[in-house]
This record gives structure tokens, C-alpha cells and sequence, in this order.
């Protein structure tokens, strides 16, 4: 069965609408910056909020359909994991994974056998008798994942799983969802705005904007070709729209780009940072894509440095280059100094809009 | 400037209480203490109050949580009503319920009719003169400690499967119990100490509806020190609730 998630939500001026469709073993990562809609599209397919218009059904089970149907909460076969975990302080882990398997109807010896199978799962059987306040954010992230499958949900939320988690922690705990992921049969909705985690955990991302879906597809696809500036920044591409024609782009935000291949008509035109280089003088030969610019800011990241520059008249008005910090102190860089941007063309890469 | 009637004040809290330990028949107390009359209204009180309490805790909880969960039109209107008992003058209070639950009231005269119930003049008037008079203190303390408790618990039990009452049960109630044994214990007390309501809804019979603070304003006519050996009593117990509430659940709200 597969569910089917047409949501539709106003709230003031704020308006969600987005079309969802989520196959049993597959994980769909909902990826957006804070205030896209995501939460609200969660709340909404688990029942916390009702639909104002369109549909969710699981198969041929509606699940909200206004102003007919609605089924609370609690009589929906989901599990969710929300972004604080919300564990029972006043139960043990033990208790707070079995809580959901003893409100379906479950006998109270079973659920316990079944929940500390569970919490022996994701590795926590001695933490069975310990309250959740003592459990570090790692840790409590397993209760709530152990308490929201316990009870095999036919579809199983997640709501940023991983923002409450310190950096030295999220690796491991993202890799371990990702197997538990992985052995999960039901279907999976990730609520994030990291992109790692939605390209490491997910098989399809859904990129959200301001209650629209923007793009969707396999995460490999999504980082090769965005279509957004958003999704572009996400996985740290320069991003332009034009027209072609031959090798020549003409940029919507004016400037030209020369290609390696030619194409034809609208197009999107897109090459990581690295492809741009910066000297301080016209370089020597003849590089198809020269043009002078201005530094208007400078980022220290891991191992390089990012330069932010504007290439108008000629080139892109936004133009973002990696360069080492061996070029930094070479060409003595600071905002607003005048340098010539080199692209390589053979970088390039061109997709119709 | 301050200091000087702040002192003053201070001495005009205590005083009573200490005059009150000083007059006290020590020599004679322990066999006054015990006599029949004392035993049985503190008895009456005891159960009365506790009795009470119990009725303050099943119909109290629910509304504290009507008025502090539902998005009810008018909450304002109902908790400011709520309140009322508070700020009434208890005699008042008894007059009311007399006109409401009196042989002639408005429902007293049909619970008469119909189930034969009567509560004036009864143990049972007195446990609803003392319910009147002390379920605001339990409002609104279980009010205060719902709305300090995170909604988000409730959703994540409704997403796990528990209907409204199963959640109510198991996730809302454990994390307001400090808010509501806190309640509790205040209306217990105020319970105890109601005079005014008790007096004029349930009258003074011995045995059935004269209390411990009804019993002392009786034995100041007739026998002053067995009025001041009750009144040690009553403060005996008001310093009990007071260093329980203080050491396990005032600390626990905050």
C-alpha cells in the first residue's frame, strides 16, 4: 500500500500545499529551510493538525479527507520520532517503548518482552530501567526511535531527528538510523533541513520552499542538477538560468557564459566553486570564460576558502569560487578589490529548465 | 523607615499564636485532649475534610482541565466564577447553598422528592459546605501546573495510540501530580478550617456536624480551655501542611 499525502494547510498568510507519495521501504527525505512547511506537512499526516483541503490515505484507507473524514491520531498506524524526542520522564525507557504496544491493546507482559527486544535492537538493554532525563541525546534519539517502532507502524515519522544531537555524536547516530532505516518494511518520511542527512538516509528527497515543492528526486540527481537557488546552495553550486544558443548562455540576470557543448533554448547552467579561478591580472591565452570582477565577501571553510564576487557587466552577478589559502595570501584579497574570474568550460553542465 | 512596622507586623501575625501556646493547660491537656468530645470532632473533621477533598479531586480535576485545555468560548468568565468561593464570605456561601440544596431549594426539594436525600443538618451538607468553600484552591492549582505542562507529551501518546482519556490517565496526570497533591493539600486544609458555610448549611449537632472549628467556638462559652486545646490542635495541623507543602511540593513546582 502506498500512501498518498495531498496536503493542504492555510495558516494566515502562510499556505501549504504540497503532494506527497511514499512507497512501502522507502524513505523520503521532506528537505526545506525553517518555515518551508515541513512540520506542519508532519503534523498533518500524523493527525495533530487537520487537512484544510486535499487528501491522505494509505491505500484505499482514508486517513483525512475534508470535511468527511478525519481519523485522530491515535487510530492512524503511524510512529513518530519528533525533534526533542518527547520521552515520558515519569516512565523508564522500558515503559516508554512499550507505552505505545500497551495503548493499542497489548498485554502488559508481552509489550514488555516486545520492548525491551526493541531496546536491545538499537543496543539499550541496560538503559531499560533508567529514567529518560539520565539518557545522553544519542541515546534518548534510540528510545524514541525503539518507541516509535515498537508498535510496526505502517508509516513512520521523523522530525529532524538529528538537530538536537552535538556535532561529535551525529555521525554515529545517523549512521545507525540509517541501518534501522534500512531494515524497516513501512514506509519512511524525514523531516530535515541538513542536506547531508536527507543525501545519506533518504532514497528520494522532496525539496520544499515555502509550502511548494520546488524539486524532487534521487539524491544523486538533486545534487548533479538543482533547479533552485536554494537546493544549488544546499549542495554548493553555482546556479544560473539563461538561454542558449550554440556554445553562448545569455544569463536572465545579464552576462554571458560559454560553454564547451552547445545547447539550445532555456537551460540551467551549473558548476561547483572550485571550477572558478582568480588572478589578478587578464591571464595569458585565451580562456573563453574571463571576466573581471569584485570581491564582495570572503568564508573560511574546511580546507579552502570561499570567495563570494560580482562579475556584472559581463559575468554572473553572483559568483562563488573555492580557492586555497595559499591563493588567498598570494592575491592579498580583501572586499571590494578588483581580480579577473576564470571558469573552466569543461565544467559546465547544462540541463534544459 | 520600613523596618519599624515590618516588625510590627510581624508581631502582629504571632503573637496570637504564641498567647494561644502560653494560656494553654498544659498540666491538664493530654486528659482534655483525649476526652470524647474533642476525639469526636476531630474525628468528624478528619473524615469531613477528607471527604471533601476526595469530591474537590473528581470534579475539580476535570474542570481545571476545561478551563485550562479546551478552547471553551467564555474561560475567562467560567475561572473568574470558579474563583467566587474564594472571595465570598463563607456564611454567604452556606446561605446559598440553604436556597439551593435546602429542604425547600431550588434542588433540594426535588432530591428530597425523588431520592429522599437531604443535606442540611447532615454529615453529607457538611461535606458539601467544605467542598464549596475549598475546590477553588484545587482549580486552581492543577490549572497553573496543566499550563505549565508541555501539550507536545499529549501528541506524542495520541501518535503512539492512546485515546484522550488513556493519555489523560498516563502522561498528563503524572506530570501535574506536584501541582495536584499541592492543591490537594491546600483545600484539605482549608477544608478543616471551614466555619462559616458549615455552621449555616449544616448547623451544630454534635457527632454529626460540629467540627473541630465549630467545636471550639461552642467550648468558648462553656469551658475556654478545652477551646484552646482544640485551637492548639488546628495549629498543630495548619504547621503540618504548611512544612509538607513547603519540603515536598512547593519545591517540586518550581
Amino acid at each position: 500500500m502506498t500512501l498518498y499525502a495531498d496536503v493542504r494547510v492555510a495558516r494566515g498568510s502562510f499556505d501549504l500545499s504540497l503532494d506527497l507519495v511514499v512507497e512501502p521501504g522507502e524513505v523520503v527525505a521532506l528537505l526545506g529551510p525553517n518555515g518551508a512547511g515541513k512540520t506542519t506537512a508532519l503534523r498533518a499526516i500524523a493527525g495533530l493538525l487537520p487537512l484544510g483541503g486535499g487528501r491522505i490515505a494509505l491505500g484505499e484507507e482514508v486517513w483525512d479527507e475534508p470535511p468527511r473524514t478525519f481519523r485522530a491520531p491515535d487510530r492512524r498506524p503511524i510512529g513518530v520520532v519528533f525533534q526533542d524526542y518527547l520521552l515520558f520522564d515519569h516512565l523508564s525507557c522500558l515503559e516508554n517503548v512499550a507505552f505505545g504496544l500497551r495503548a493499542r491493546g497489548v498485554d502488559k507482559h508481552t509489550a514488555r518482552a516486545e520492548a525491551a527486544h526493541w531496546l536491545e535492537t538499537v543496543g539499550l538493554s541496560s538503559y531499560a530501567r533508567a529514567r529518560p532525563r539520565s539518557l545522553s541525546g544519542g541515546q534518548a534519539q534510540r528510545v524514541a526511535l525503539a518507541r516509535a517502532l515498537a508498535t510496526d507502524p505502517e508509516l513512520l515519522l521523523l522530525d529532524e531527528p538529528l538537530a538536537a544531537l552535538d556535532a561529535s555524536t551525529t555521525l554515529h547516530v545517523r549512521a545507525e538510523l540509517g541501518q534501522h532505516l534500512g531494515r524497516y518494511e513501512g514506509r519512511t518520511l524525514l523531516i530535515t533541513h541538513d542536506p547531508l542527512d536527507a543525501m545519506v538516509l533518504a532514497d528520494r528527497l522532496v525539496i520544499v520552499e515555502d509550502g511548494r515543492i520546488v524539486q524532487e528526486g534521487r539524491p544523486a540527481e538533486i545534487a548533479r542538477r538543482p533547479r533552485t537557488d536554494y537546493v544549488a546552495q544546499l549542495v554548493g553550486l553555482n546556479l544560473y538560468r539563461g538561454t542558449a544558443t550554440g556554445t553562448a548562455v545569455e544569463l536572465a540576470d545579464g552576462g554571458t557564459i560559454t560553454l564547451a557543448e552547445p545547447a539550445t533554448g532555456p537551460v540551467h547552467v551549473a558548476f561547483p566553486p572550485t571550477a572558478v579561478s582568480l588572478y589578478p591580472s587578464l591571464p595569458s591565452g585565451s580562456p573563453r570564460n574571463t571576466w573581471p570582477a569584485v570581491v564582495t565577501g570572503i568564508e573560511q571553510h574546511a580546507h579552502t576558502v570561499r570567495v563570494r564576487l560580482d562579475a556584472t557587466p559581463t559575468g554572473p552577478g553572483v559568483l562563488l569560487a573555492d580557492i586555497t589559502p595559499a591563493a588567498v595570501a598570494d592575491l592579498h584579497l580583501s572586499p571590494g578589490q578588483p581580480l579577473h574570474a576564470v571558469l573552466k568550460a569543461t565544467e559546465i553542465h547544462t540541463y534544459p529548465v | 523607615m520600613l523596618l519599624l512596622p515590618a516588625l510590627i507586623g510581624l508581631a502582629f501575625l504571632l503573637v496570637p499564636l504564641i498567647g494561644l501556646l502560653a494560656k494553654a493547660p498544659w498540666s491538664t491537656l493530654p486528659s482534655r485532649l483525649f476526652s470524647a468530645d474533642v476525639w469526636q470532632a476531630l474525628k468528624l473533621s478528619l473524615i469531613c475534610a477528607t471527604s471533601a477533598t476526595a469530591l474537590c479531586l473528581l470534579l475539580g480535576i476535570p474542570l481545571a482541565w476545561l478551563l485550562a485545555r479546551s478552547g471553551l468560548p467564555g474561560r475567562g468568565i467560567i475561572r473568574a466564577l470558579v474563583t467566587v468561593p474564594l472571595v465570598l464570605p463563607p456564611v454567604v456561601g452556606g446561605v446559598a447553598l440553604l436556597l439551593v440544596l435546602g429542604r425547600r431549594g431550588l434542588v433540594g426539594e426535588h432530591l428530597e422528592l425523588w431520592f429522599g436525600i437531604s443535606f442540611p443538618f447532615t454529615t453529607a451538607g457538611v461535606v458539601v459546605a467544605e467542598a464549596f468553600v475549598a475546590m477553588p484552591f484545587l482549580v486552581i492549582s492543577v490549572e497553573g501546573a496543566l499550563r505549565a505542562a508541555d501539550p507536545r507529551y499529549e501528541e506524542a501518546a495520541a501518535t503512539l495510540g492512546a485515546g484522550r482519556w488513556l493519555t489523560f490517565r498516563r502522561v498528563t496526570l503524572p506530570s501535574i501530580a506536584p501541582g495536584v497533591v499541592a492543591g490537594a493539600v491546600l483545600c484539605w486544609a482549608r477544608a478543616l478550617g471551614e466555619f462559616g458555610a458549615t455552621i449555616t448549611f449544616a448547623g451544630n449537632l454534635p457527632g454529626r456536624t460540629t467540627t473541630m472549628p465549630l467545636a471550639v467556638y461552642l467550648a468558648l462559652e462553656t469551658d475556654p480551655d478545652v477551646a484552646v486545646v482544640l485551637s492548639i490542635v488546628l495549629l498543630l495541623v495548619s504547621v503540618v501542611v504548611l512544612a509538607s507543602l513547603r519540603e515536598r511540593w512547593i519545591s517540586g513546582l518550581r
